[in-house]
């Protein structure tokens, strides 16, 4: 794969038994974009988010990061390549302290051995600061440093989205995946995380695949938008193009209609 | 950033062993006007090895949240393989010095931690055997696993002539001892403690928390998990050793059933798991209720013994009291009011860092 895209799938078509749940899919994205991934519950996006991370194999097809086949790679091999995710329902680990959950996330970038963190080398001093630092820097951004040590479950959900934000990023990711990151969210939380999607773009230089069925939010940020329907891409364009497409309003609406507006 | 990052630790190394070597000196010669106090010596070493043990222990079920209930055989293979080298090789050797020589006592100490080092080192190994498994069973598949592989121990042990098989192992020398017990039983809870503060004990925790966010956050899961397993049993072999060497120096399969692997997960348990002081506090109250109930026995009719039924029934109390163990997750410390300097309890000012969020109302 001789492009610079970051991540590159092939007729990736994965199958549950009888169920074919993603067919055929085609997707390329490249450094600094921010795309959409969108459709109907059961479409197979978030199906299509864990073959990119490892955690489904495809059953045909292949799936290229930074160049690198990825399908014998276990899910942890797959993140120091240099892709990183939240979850539809947070999975945060939930006993640990905001700021050790963060510092989790930069897991690939501060390593060192036991025997080191026994004796408290200074490779481990080294680290544990640049971990820490890391750590809180995020954890500023994002306005959660001052709950840096309360327990991740004591924050309130739409914190929780954002540390689970904040975690992910600290694997300092190419690609980041947000899986439904508005799930849950009111009107206004959802503009703020709008607003903060674009900035973390900018500020890391990373590009972003979300997941969304919020409307309002993919239509406002993502530069382009891929729509599955039953396991199919069955559009794929700028936000002005998927919103005028028939098959897009056949898929959610049922039947052809003046406006997507959900 | 300190260059001689080894020079605090060293300080407290010397200290401490001093500190232990005092106490030690002292409970001797308690010892020596007050015989009965050989009696709280020898619960005291006890206890020593017993929260060993259960820290030990807290690494693999309460930090990286494998259920293991196999401690038992991994402290029986450090039991008997240190003492198989001591009982065939170092005795004999430290036997022709002479009684009472400095070089006597060199040779029977520094002999005494090679067997120390090489029953953790098998202890370590069986611990990989058995961590094995542990990366595809979980919960309680893993848990019965572990408990087969500590019988699978105790029964080769009981088919090992060599090793006494049913009869025991005889003639160990007595070369542990106070010293030695709380030397290891500090060492252990240090490599605890700062394991669970590190990049690594992260990785236990993330284990433990949520095994899909922690592969996606880069960790091996697999890897650590094993890794889990050989620290915890590594240490368990420890335990065994000064075990097997303190008086009356006598090893039997029967000492390592299955019923010794549940006192460990009882004390890791009522502690609660994960905390390390928790499963120390546990650990000498376990050891010491069993002991302070030999009382109950004077009062009962015909010298029956219901020992094991008030340690059941207490035990029974204090987990539907506190079901998450005495500390919970937390550590002992943490009960303390907090030291309001490490907190921020404003948000910090973000300065040029903070993200453009004006244009959005106030997230609350």
């Amino acid at each position: 794969m001789a492009n610079d895209a970051i991540l590159d799938a092939n007729n990736v078509t994965i199958r549950f038994g009888g169920l074919t749940a993603v067919c055929d899919f085609n997707f390329e994205i490249r450094p600094h974009e921010l795309v959409g991934l969108i459709g109907p519950n059961g479409a197979g996006k978030t199906t299509i988010f864990n073959m990119i991370t490892g955690v489904y194999k495809p059953t045909e097809g292949t799936i290229h990061v930074g160049g690198m086949d990825t399908r014998e790679m276990r899910p942890y091999q797959i993140t120091s390549l240099g892709i990183a995710r939240t979850f539809q329902n947070i999975r945060l680990f939930k006993e640990l302290s905001v700021l050790d959950n963060v510092k989790i996330g930069g897991h690939i970038h501060y390593k060192y051995s036991g025997t080191s963190a026994v004796l408290h080398t200074n490779r481990f001093r080294d680290a544990e600061a640049g971990a820490e630092e890391q750590a809180l820097r995020l954890l500023d951004i994002f306005g959660l440093a001052h709950r840096a040590h309360d327990a991740a479950r004591n924050l309130p959900y739409g914190d929780q989205r954002r540390l689970e934000i904040a975690r992910a990023l600290a694997a300092r990711p190419k690609l980041l995946l947000l899986d439904e990151p508005a799930a849950g969210l009111n009107d206004s939380e959802t503009r703020a995380l709008m607003a903060t999607i674009h900035d973390i773009r900018d500020r890391f230089d990373i590009a972003i695949l979300l997941i969304e069925h919020n409307m309002e939010l993919v239509m406002g940020i993502c530069e382009r938008i891929v729509v599955l329907n039953f396991g199919k891409t069955i559009a794929e364009g700028t936000p002005e193009a998927i919103r005028a497409n028939n098959d897009v309003i056949e898929a959610y609406l049922g039947e052809p209609a003046e406006t997507v507006d959900l | 950033m300190p260059k001689r990052w080894w020079l605090r630790d060293f300080i407290f190394l010397i200290a401490y062993i001093g500190l232990l070597y005092g106490v030690w000196i002292a409970l001797e010669y308690a010892a020596v006007y007050w015989p009965s106090m050989r009696y709280y010596n020898r619960i005291l070493v006890l206890m020593g090895i017993n929260i060993t043990l259960a820290v030990s222990l807290n690494i693999i079920n309460g930090h990286a949240g494998q259920f293991s209930l196999g401690h038992a055989g991994f402290m029986a293979v450090g039991a008997y393989g240190s003492a198989y080298l001591t009982v065939y090789y170092f005795g004999p050797y430290v036997e022709k010095l002479a009684e009472g020589s400095v070089q006597r006592v060199v040779w029977q100490n520094v002999l005494l931690l090679v067997a120390i080092v090489t029953g953790a080192i098998v202890s370590a190994i069986a611990g990989y055997i058995v961590g094995l498994p542990s990366l595809r069973l979980r919960g309680d598949y893993l848990a019965i696993v572990t408990l087969g592989f500590g019988e699978i121990i105790r029964v080769l042990i009981l088919n090992i002539d060599k090793v006494g098989a049913a009869r025991g192992l005889t003639g160990i020398p007595a070369w542990s001892n106070f010293f030695w017990v709380f030397f290891f039983c500090g060492l252990t809870i240090l490599i605890s403690h700062r394991l669970v503060h590190s990049s690594v004990g992260r990785a236990f925790l993330a284990v433990r928390e949520d095994q899909i966010a922690a592969e996606a956050m880069g960790v091996d899961t697999t890897r650590y998990k094993v890794k889990a397993f050989i620290i915890g049993s590594c240490l368990a072999g420890v335990a065994g050793a000064l075990f097997a060497h303190y008086t009356p120096a006598y090893l039997n399969p029967t000492m390592f059933t299955f019923i010794k692997s549940f006192e460990v997960v009882a004390m890791v348990v009522l502690g609660g798991l994960g905390s390390i002081s928790g499963s120390i506090v546990a650990a000498i109250i376990l050891t010491f209720l069993p002991e302070g109930l030999r009382a109950i026995k004077d009062y009962m009719p015909g010298g029956r013994d219901p020992r094991m039924v008030v340690y059941s029934i207490m035990l029974i109390v204090l987990m539907l009291t506190r079901p998450q163990g005495l500390f919970g997750r937390k550590e002992l410390w943490q009960f303390l009011p907090k030291r309001k300097d490490r907190i921020p309890t404003e948000p910090r000012d973000a300065g040029e860092n903070k993200l453009d969020r004006d244009a959005a109302p106030p997230v609350t």
